[in-house]
Parts: C-alpha cells; structure tokens; sequence
C-alpha cells in the first residue's frame, strides 16, 4: 500500500513535468520552465549538502560551472566532430566532471563540517572563481564559452533547435535525478548522512566513519550539481565565470532555504518560487532583490524550516482533523499581513520611482502630493499594528488545534 | 628595485592595516558567539556611504565619528532583533542569517544610494603629501590610515586585557552563565560587543572609502578577504588577526608589484613549451595575474593543515 502511494507520487511528479508545456505554452513559459528544471537539480543537490548532510557550503556553484564548462566543451567537441554522441548524454558528462571534482576537493574538505567545512567552500569557490578568469583557453575568459546544440545526431528525428525540445530533454533528466536523488536519502549512506548531520560523535561511536559519510554525500551532491550545469550548457549554449562564482552558490543557498531544508520536496519548492520571481517579479520592478533579500531574512527569522516545514507544520492538526479551526484565525491575521506588505511596497516603490504619476494596482498615484504619503504611511502603520494584535489570536488556535486533549493521552 | 619593494611594503602596510580594522570586530564577534559574520563587510559598506551623506553637508571630519555610531546602533538593533532570535535555531541558522543580510545590506545601499560611484572625497586638510620619496609621494591621507588603525589595536588591546569591561567580556566568552550569575546582563554584553565590532567596521569604512572608492560592490571586494584574514590568524585571536592581516596586506602587495611569472620559473629550469601547447595559460600566468587568488590558496591550505589558524585555541 504503502508503496503504491510511493508509486503514485512519482507518476504524479513525471505526469506534472511532462504536462507543464501543455498548459503554459508561451516561449516564456518554456524558458522559464526551463529555468525551473535547472534549479531543481541544482537546489535538490544542495540539500543533499546542508539539508541532509548539514554541510553549509558557500561554493556549491563550483561544481555546477564546472559541470557547464565541461558540458560546452563537449558541444564543441561534437560540433566539430571530433566526438559523436547524441546532446541527450551532455548532462551526464556535466555530472561525472562535477563527481570528479567533488572526488578531489571533498577528499580533504569534508574532514570537519560546521565553521570549517564553510570556510574551506567558501576558499574554494573564490580560489576556482578566480583561476578561471586566468585560464582562459579552458574557461574563455570574462566572455566564457559558447557553443551550439544543434550538431551531432538527432535523437529520432528531433534536432533540438527549440527551447521545448530542450525541455523535454530536461524533463527526462529532472525526473532521473530526483528519483535518484530521492533513492539515495533512502539508502544507508543517506540515514547516515542524516545521524551524522545530528550528532557525528555517536555516528562515530556506532563505528561510521563520520568523515567517509560526508564525502559520500558531497560526491553524489557534486554529481547533480553537475547534472544541473550540463542542463544549464544545453539550455543557454553558453557558460561564464558567473555561473560558478559566489553569486550563483548564493543563489542556491537562497532557493534551498526558502524552499525548506531537510524536507525533500523543500528545495524543489524553492527552485519553483525563485525561478518565477527572477523571472515575472523583475519585469515589474528592478527592484525585486531588495524583496528577494526581505523574503530571506524572513523566512530565516520566522521559518526556520522554509516553506515546506510551515507546510509540514499542520501536519498534527490535519492527522486529527482540527485544521478546519486554523482557517478564520488565518484569514484574520493574513488579511492585514497581506495589506501591509502591499502598503509596505507601495511605499517603497514610490520612494524609487521618478514619476509623477505611480501605478499601482490599477490605480494611479500621485508621487509628489503629500496626501499619498500620509494615507500609505497610515495604512501600513495601521495594518502593521492590526498583524501584531491579531498574532494572538492565532497563536491561541494553533494552540487548541494541535493540543492533546485529556482522553487523547491516555 | 628598492622603491618597488619600498613602496609595496607601505602600500601592504595600509592595506593590512585597514583589513585589521574590519578583521577585529570581527573576530570578537565570533569569539562572543561563536558565529562569522558574513554580513562584517556590508557594515564597512554602510559606514563609507552613510559618512558620504554626512560629509555632503558637515565635513569629513562629522562623518568620521557620527557615521561608525550610527552602523554601530544598527548592527546592536539587528543583534537585538535578528540575531538573537535566529540564535534558538542553530549556528547554521545564524552564519545563514548574516548571509542573507549581507544580501540585502547590499541592496539596500543600491536602493538608498544607487549603483553608481560616489564621489567621497579626502578633507582638504589631509590632501598633502606626506613625505616623497624616489620621486613618488605617500599621501598625508594614507599616514591617516595607518595611525587610526594601529591606535584602535592598542585601544582594543588595552580595553579587552586591562579595563573591566574587558574582563567581564573576556568572562562572558568562555563562562556566560557565571557571569550572568554574578548579576551581569550576558545578553547586553553581547549586543555591545556586535554594536562596537559593527561600528569598527564602519569606521574602516569611512577611511576607505575615499581611497578604495565608494561602489556598491566595495563589501564584495573586501567580504571574502577578512574572513580569510579571522581564519589564518586564528578565530577569535585578536593578535592572530592582526598578523594576519598585515601577512595578507604585504603579501598581495609585493605580489602586485613583482614581475616574475611563470616564464622566468621556465627559463631557469631551461625548459620551454610551444605556444599552442594546451596549458599555455599555466606557462605564461605571472604573479600579479594571481595575486588576489593567494589569500583563498593560503585559507584552503591553513584549514587543511592547521584548521586553528596561526593563534587560534578553538577547535570545534
């Protein structure tokens, strides 16, 4: 039984992957389902780092560039003929460099985690940052490499020229990845992933070598981060130094976090909601890394768990059938949460804007009259402080719907 | 040959002094709580920009000491309010923490200030030069550096080993409960510490930013580098930092100005390689071209082989 609502996860997951295009059809839709798919390998291979392993890496990139230069490099080598394989296999050569680097650097990285482990990430990913701006017969430089997909055999008929062809290809990948991804959570070498993220003494005393624990976990992480990059070679053609400098592992530390740690589906929540607010949220203000930044920091104060740990948070009260009590309590508080952050919003956006006249939300506002300040400035304040009294309420729900009533004890 | 070798030495000199100020707030705050602060950099940051606003209208000199005071207040708020409650979740949670406000430290400063360069000037009073030499002249303004960076050495020196703030500091490290049994507040010791190690970060910060330019990137530029600089010296070793610093400083310097490279390496082992030789790069790479990757070589290799840094008594 169990194993069937396993199965059927899997199946809904392939299901949803395939059946995506069919709804959002558009070429922006494409690209950034393309986007998506990416940043979830990429994101899942992070979490196999810090969610499962608790190794706070700040270089992860590194493994993803290089897997996206090895993979151009391989487009190139097919363009010209010197190599003949179907573009299908690219990722696959992404992740096994990106297994080779991970071989090498976790073979003296992963002796300690915590502050050190990071530090040494973080040494790391400059160091390569660096040095691939000075080999720049391998790297290409600031410019980086480009090549082309559109050589070597076609895989029955289809030549790869479309974003959507490419991103059936991905699809396959994903789905692979996260299935093996998934699998080795499952495996010993992933429980003891999880015992020696919690406490690496007792692994230790059990007779796991801590150390070979970690390196297992950071090769396989380096392998998809690899298969990520590959994905990435195949979607743009093309691959610089930023692609595995500290921005970019910055980045999916963000998408791993917000998204939720050591939840599985955590990461791939959070690919999902960055992807579209890089993608929709920066057409409508170039100011959407400030709220990526707001977000952040609220979801590390307030959501330790990201996303998917408030999700798996109601999982008690959904078990006893008391989430019907959370609903009113949730809408009395998000009503207000809601209007503040618009408010709070507004008022940021009119301190940026240049323009007289402010559009926002069908109206128009008038930046240079002080009546617009004074009204946004008393909305945010008054739904600012309705939030804060409002927590209580909520705070009381929470408590009766998740409270083990007396007979419930016994 | 001795101007070059003069000159980088004074010019590692100032480097490695102003990397000191930002290393040893630093390095304070981690040895308090045990977390890095990745947003250390961002608070240099805001100290150059905030002391920008102000010298547009009071002078260099208001900037100077109003601007430290105020990124001091907002690192103690940001403790008081950010911090202490990521705190209950972990050391994870709380490196993860100052990361995403370096994050929006620098966005901020992009939304306040914009992403051009700002034009933040030396004061006219310090715009001379010092003293020439071999014809090159070291700026009064650079002279200004290096004595406000060793007077906090010495202030910092003194306050934290002599005075008895220091030593109820020192106390509240390594035995928080008996100190806060003793009847002091643990918690607003630890708030002071993060205000005045955010507010030294501001003040290096202010002196830099005329010489180092005032661009949203200037935290990127230096982030990495001091945390480099708390690592080989030894986290939480203010003696270690200050080495470190002045290490890193003179080494990227010389590093800059030699010109010795691969080639001459080639040339005296008499081996040569065609042009086209697949690792012509490597070959033909010369110290400069990798002087700034030197400090994350030499982090890798002190956390390999000597994780607690030169002075460094911590071992996790």
């Amino acid at each position: 039984m169990a194993m069937l609502k396993k199965s059927a996860i899997w199946i809904a997951f392939a299901v949803t992957l395939v059946g995506m295009p069919q709804i959002f059809d558009s070429i922006l839709a494409i690209s950034i389902l393309n986007q998506m798919a990416i940043a979830i390998v990429f994101a899942l291979s992070y979490n196999m780092l810090l969610g499962q392993g608790g190794m706070l890496s700040f270089g992860h990139a590194v493994y993803f560039g290089l897997g996206g230069f090895l993979s151009v490099h391989a487009l190139i080598l097919i363009e010209f003929e010197t190599m003949v394989f179907s573009i299908l296999w690219i990722p696959l050569i992404g992740g096994l460099f990106g297994l080779l680097a991970g071989l090498f650097i976790g073979s003296f990285s992963t002796r300690k985690a915590g502050t050190v482990f990071a530090m040494i990430s973080l040494g790391i990913g400059e160091l390569i940052a660096a040095s691939s701006l000075i080999f720049s017969s391998f790297f290409g430089g600031e410019a980086g490499i480009s090549g082309d997909r559109t050589f070597g055999p076609t895989f029955f008929g289809v030549d790869f020229t479309q974003n959507i062809d490419i991103y059936y290809v991905a699809t396959f990948w994903v789905f692979l990845a996260t299935l093996f991804m998934y699998l080795f959570t499952q495996t010993p070498a992933g429980r003891m992933a999880n015992a020696v993220r919690d406490n690496p003494e007792r692994a230790e005393f059990i007779g796991y070598s801590a150390r070979k624990v970690r390196f297992i976990s950071f090769c396989a992480s380096g392998l998809f981060a690899g298969v990520a990059g590959g994905l990435f070679a195949l979607n743009y053609e093309f691959i610089t130094e930023e692609n595995l400098n500290a921005a970019t592992s910055g980045r999916v530390l963000l998408m791993a976090y917000i998204g939720g740690l050591g939840y599985f589906i955590g990461p791939i929540i959070g690919a999902v909601i960055l992807t579209l607010m890089n993608s929709l949220l920066s057409n409508y203000s170039e100011l959407w890394m400030l709220y990526l930044g707001i977000m952040f920091l609220l979801t590390v104060m307030f959501l330790p768990r990201g996303f998917a740990g408030f999700i798996m948070m109601h999982q008690v009260a959904w078990v006893r059938g008391t989430l019907t009590l959370l609903i009113k309590p949730y809408i009395i508080t998000g009503v207000p949460a809601i209007l503040f952050s618009l408010t709070a919003i507004l008022l940021i956006e009119m301190s940026h804007t240049e323009d007289e006249i402010f559009h926002f939300l069908g109206m128009a506002l008038n930046t240079s009259s002080s009546v617009t300040w004074v009204v946004a400035l008393i909305l945010s304040g008054g739904t600012f402080f309705a939030t804060r009294k409002s927590l209580g309420q909520l705070n009381e729900a929470w408590e009766s719907a998740n409270a083990i009533s007396k007979d419930e004890q016994t | 040959m001795l101007e070059v070798f003069i000159f980088a030495t004074l010019n590692g000199l100032v480097t490695g002094l102003l990397l000191f100020m930002l290393a040893s707030g630093l390095t304070l705050i981690f040895s308090m709580m045990g977390v890095l602060n990745f947003a250390h950099a961002s608070f240099y940051m805001l100290g150059a920009y905030v002391a920008y606003s102000i010298s547009l209208y009071f002078g260099f000199w208001t900037g100077l000491i109003v601007a430290p005071l105020i990124v001091g207040l907002l690192g103690a708020l940001i403790e008081r309010y950010g911090l202490r409650r990521v705190h209950q979740s972990g050391h994870v949670a709380e490196l993860v923490f100052t990361f995403g406000l370096a994050f929006l430290i620098e966005e901020a400063v992009q939304f306040f200030w914009g992403r051009d360069t700002k034009n933040y000037q030396t004061p006219d009073l310090l715009d001379f030069p010092l003293f020439t030499l071999f014809g090159q002249e070291f700026s009064a303004y650079r002279g200004f550096m290096m004595t406000i960076s060793i007077g906090i050495f010495i202030a910092l020196y003194y306050v934290l080993t002599k005075s008895r703030v220091g030593i109820i500091i020192q106390a509240a490290i390594t035995h928080p409960q008996t100190v806060a049994n003793l009847g002091h507040n643990v918690p607003l010791i630890f708030m002071g510490v993060f205000g005045v190690g955010t507010a030294l970060a501001g003040l290096a910060g202010v002196i830099a930013g005329p010489v180092l330019t005032t661009f949203p990137g200037m935290a990127t530029v230096l982030g990495s580098i001091v945390f480099v600089i708390v690592v080989i010296g030894g986290l939480g070793s203010l003696a270690g930092a200050f080495i470190a610093s002045l290490m890193i400083g003179l080494l990227q310097s010389y590093a800059i100005a030699s010109d010795v490279g691969m080639p001459d390496l080639l040339n005296l082992l008499g081996i040569s390689f065609a042009r086209d030789h697949p690792l012509n790069d490597l070959w033909t790479i010369n110290l400069p071209q990798i002087a700034p990757v030197l400090p994350f070589l030499l982090l890798v290799l002190v956390l390999i082989f000597r994780p607690t840094g030169l002075l460094g008594k911590r071992e996790e």
